[in-house]
């Protein structure tokens, strides 16, 4: 049994699928895929949501096959990604439900 | 405390590997990550099954930490170098806790699973069992802990700073932004809280930055380091990062990490909240 308190504050599993509790006319999920400049998905790279002052608000790391995913609020972000194959930023602009966007890096 | 007694570089890890005295300890809430590649001669933490009380809302206390220290082979002459994910905070939760049960020498590995990884350095999947130690740990020394009460009696008399992101210190969210947002607590912040964002002490490689660099954020954001202070999050692993930054780092005394954080501030009866970017009233 694990322990009824706060759930902790590590990145979940990013491949995982949506829980099925997850209210997504409440909920404002950012989405996608980090690629590389040749299209490739790129696993283990570090993804990070700042807000629209550029501040840092959370950062995960991509699945296997390059995926991560953000709990956000409507509004403007960016998302920053690093990875061994160099680093790249998109703008977003987020509303409620679910927001698809894919992130490429480069030397 | 300084950055020369706190803090290890990656270049100083990777050379130290197999030093002896030396033990390695990756802490993260999710193993899966130590599971998948660590360095070499590492033992694992779970941030929630080893350092948390299995019952009660509290984390382990003396006993059980020593025998999970002595169970994981760590003895209190080794110099015990810590690192993690998530740029360190359950690394600096685990750090706070060694310093707290009064381990002599402990470090952090500077910029954690992040930096390493980003720098390719190696890592590996070999199981590493060390011989059993009989660890004794000291009283806990909660000079260094903050409790509710500490904290509402902190509002508008001492330095209290809320480490989480501005969004969840507005109370326009309810955890980090990887997290779904379903919550039973309040949102906002505890009143007279200055807003001193975690990640502005960190590179975005993981790294801390410069100790001119640290010294001006907090300056800027009116702490004064005359006075005690309180620092607190969510649960009390990013509040760790910015205790580690303070009193160890920049060291200022009477620093506290108030582990209760948000999710319990939040959730109690009679207490003030302020919402908004402002600190707020006393």
């Amino acid at each position: 049994m694990t322990a009824p308190t706060a759930a902790g504050c590590a990145a979940p599993d990013q491949a995982a699928p949506l829980p099925a509790s997850l209210d997504l006319e409440k909920e404002t999920v950012i989405t996608g895929v980090v690629r590389s400049d040749a299209g490739e998905t790129v696993p283990g790279a570090y993804v990070r949501l700042l807000d629209s002052t550029g501040e840092f608000t959370a950062e995960v790391v991509t699945s296997p096959a390059g995926q991560f995913r953000f709990f956000a609020a409507p509004g403007s972000w960016t998302l920053r990604a690093l990875s061994r194959h160099g680093n790249g930023d998109t703008a977003v602009t987020a509303a409620r439900g679910i927001n698809e966007v894919s992130v490429t890096v480069a030397a | 405390m300084s950055r020369d007694t706190a803090l290890v570089s990656a270049e100083w890890a990777e050379k130290n590997i197999d030093a002896p005295g030396v033990v390695f300890v990756e802490v993260d809430e999710d193993t899966s990550a130590y599971d998948t590649g660590h360095i070499a001669g590492a033992v694992k933490l779970d941030w929630k099954t080893d350092l948390q009380d299995p019952v009660r809302r509290d984390f382990v206390n003396k006993t059980q930490f020593e025998a999970l220290l002595s169970e994981r082979g760590i003895a209190n002459d080794d110099l015990v170098v810590l690192y993690g994910g998530n740029n360190n905070w359950f690394a600096a939760y685990a750090y706070w806790y060694f310093k707290l049960y009064g381990h002599r020498e402990v470090k952090l590995l500077d910029g954690g699973r992040k930096k390493w990884e980003l720098d390719a350095r190696p890592l590996v999947t070999d199981k590493v069992e060390r011989p059993r130690t009989r660890y004794v740990a000291q009283e806990p020394d909660t000079s260094i802990r903050a409790f509710r009460d500490d904290v509402v009696a902190a509002i508008g008399t001492r330095n209290l700073v809320d480490v989480r992101s501005p969004d969840e210190y507005a109370g326009r969210l309810l955890a980090p932004a990887h997290l779904p947002q379903e919550q039973a607590q309040r949102a906002g912040h505890v009143p007279t809280a200055i807003s001193v964002p975690w990640s502005r002490a960190a590179n975005e490689d993981g790294t801390f930055k410069s100790d001119d660099e640290l010294r001006k954020i907090y300056a800027d954001a009116g702490l004064d380091d005359s006075r005690e202070t309180i620092a607190y999050c969510r649960i009390g692993e990013r509040s760790s990062h910015t205790w580690f930054v303070l009193q160890e780092l920049l060291g200022h005394r009477n620093v506290k990490n108030y582990d209760g954080s948000w999710t319990e501030y939040g959730s109690l009866v009679g207490v003030p909240v302020a919402l908004g970017d402002e600190p707020g009233e006393a």
